[in-house]
């Protein structure tokens, strides 16, 4: 079966979707994603969507989903390279998904983590 | 059918006085636009439509027949090109019309005083006029109306313009209402230029959005919500006093965006978020 790779950068952990998503990869994803998040001690996800070109809303919630997720985790996601169609795909089901953090690349999403963990800084417990 | 085989040679025949009546009338009309038309080209156009009316008279006088139709092709032309150089629909059927006088004076000249016979005459050539007379009128019609699609279309590409405003500031100034299908432009073309060059901050400047109604503020929400999940930022500005207390009477919520009143407010703001400061340069003396 296909999967979608986890790569771990550093404290990070790199997801790049490069297969039609549907149903059951979303779900293997979320699964594995979740796993890694708690055995590596990642601090954030990047989710880079910038090969994805067809959304419906399973999918938008889906990765609304990973967010929150990764957050009571203690992981920060930002979902880097949304196609303008799709955001607009996205905005018109009325996904806006607000919560999460969005880059308009991996560099982009990178420094916007790293920035991140800076401003929480010291108020969290040293692992 | 006999008598209109005679009457179309009596044309065909006499084709240059009734040219030289027909351009008569045309030019005392009261409706003929010397500033759009030269006489030569009034001369040449009448001769060749004449032409191809005689022609097409001889075979049948029902304009319906496929013998008129170099005729009908003829008129669409003229139709179309007095649509764009602007006259009005009267002015257009003039042309037509005015052939009517020559060829009654004609009709009377060969009918003499058979009554029952000039009659008759009449009857055809004015029901056959006036058909090509409609016709005319609706070409020209047609020709209007795809100028104003057209023009519809122009304006929809030239009111939806994406200006970089600074390195990974994009500024969209909006003029006219916003509908749904000018937003699906507006919003397409702004986040195609996000990717482009890489913005983090769009700024989308309403001072020419003349009303604010529910459906435009979804429509901007909308946008600015696109935007977001492309990662970059929106701000809305140039939002007018009015427009400010029409939004909150609408109950229209806008809290989650960043609005400012004036583009120069917003810009400096997406400077500050960039780390960029403006300063006074260093007097030189």
């Amino acid at each position: 079966m296909e999967r979608i790779p986890i790569l771990k950068m550093g404290p990070y952990l790199l997801v790049t979707i490069q297969v039609d998503m549907h149903d059951r990869i979303a779900m293997t994803l979320q699964d594995e994603l979740t796993e890694r998040i708690v055995s590596d001690r990642a601090k954030g996800v990047l989710l880079d969507i910038s090969s994805v070109d067809v959304v419906d809303s399973f999918i938008g919630r889906m990765i609304g989903n990973i967010a929150s997720m990764s957050k009571i985790l203690d992981a920060e996601t930002v979902v880097v390279g949304m196609r303008p169609a799709v955001a607009i795909t996205l905005v018109e089901l009325g996904l806006a998904l607000p919560s999460i953090r969005t880059a308009l690349n991996v560099d982009a999403g990178m420094t916007l983590l790293k920035s991140a963990r800076k401003m929480m800084g010291n108020g969290r417990p040293a692992r | 059918m006999g008598h209109n085989t005679q009457m179309a040679e009596e044309i065909r025949s006499r084709q240059d006085t009734i040219l030289k009546d027909w351009i008569a009338y045309q030019l005392s009309a009261l409706t003929l636009r010397r500033d759009l038309v030269k006489e030569s080209e009034l001369r040449e156009s009448s001769r060749q439509f004449l032409e191809l009316f005689s022609e097409a008279f001889a075979s049948t006088a029902d304009s319906s027949s496929p013998a008129w139709k170099p005729v009908k092709d003829n008129l669409a032309e003229i139709s179309k090109a007095r649509a764009i150089q602007g006259f009005t629909p009267t002015e257009t059927a003039t042309f037509i019309f005015s052939l009517k006088q020559p060829l009654f004076e004609l009709a009377q000249q060969r009918a003499g005083h058979d009554g029952k016979r000039l009659a008759e005459s009449f009857w055809d050539l004015s029901t056959l006029l006036d058909k090509l007379g409609l016709y005319t009128t609706e070409f020209y019609q047609e020709s209007r109306e795809s100028v104003i699609l057209r023009q519809q279309q122009e304006l929809m590409e030239l009111s939806t313009p994406v200006v970089q405003l600074w390195d990974e500031v994009l500024a969209l100034p909006l003029i006219g209402t916003l509908d749904s299908a000018r937003t699906q432009v507006v919003m397409e073309s702004l986040l195609q230029r996000v990717v482009e060059t890489g913005a983090r901050i769009a700024i989308i400047d309403i001072t020419g959005v003349p009303t604010v109604d529910t459906l435009v503020a979804q429509h901007l929400m909308k946008t600015v919500a696109a935007t977001r999940l492309m990662g970059a930022d929106c701000i809305i500005s140039g939002i007018r006093p009015q427009i400010a207390q029409t939004i909150v009477h609408l109950g229209v919520d806008l809290n989650d965006i960043i609005t400012k009143a004036t583009l120069a407010d917003a810009f400096q703001i997406a400077l500050h978020r960039l780390g960029l400061t403006v300063s006074k340069a260093a007097p030189t003396s």
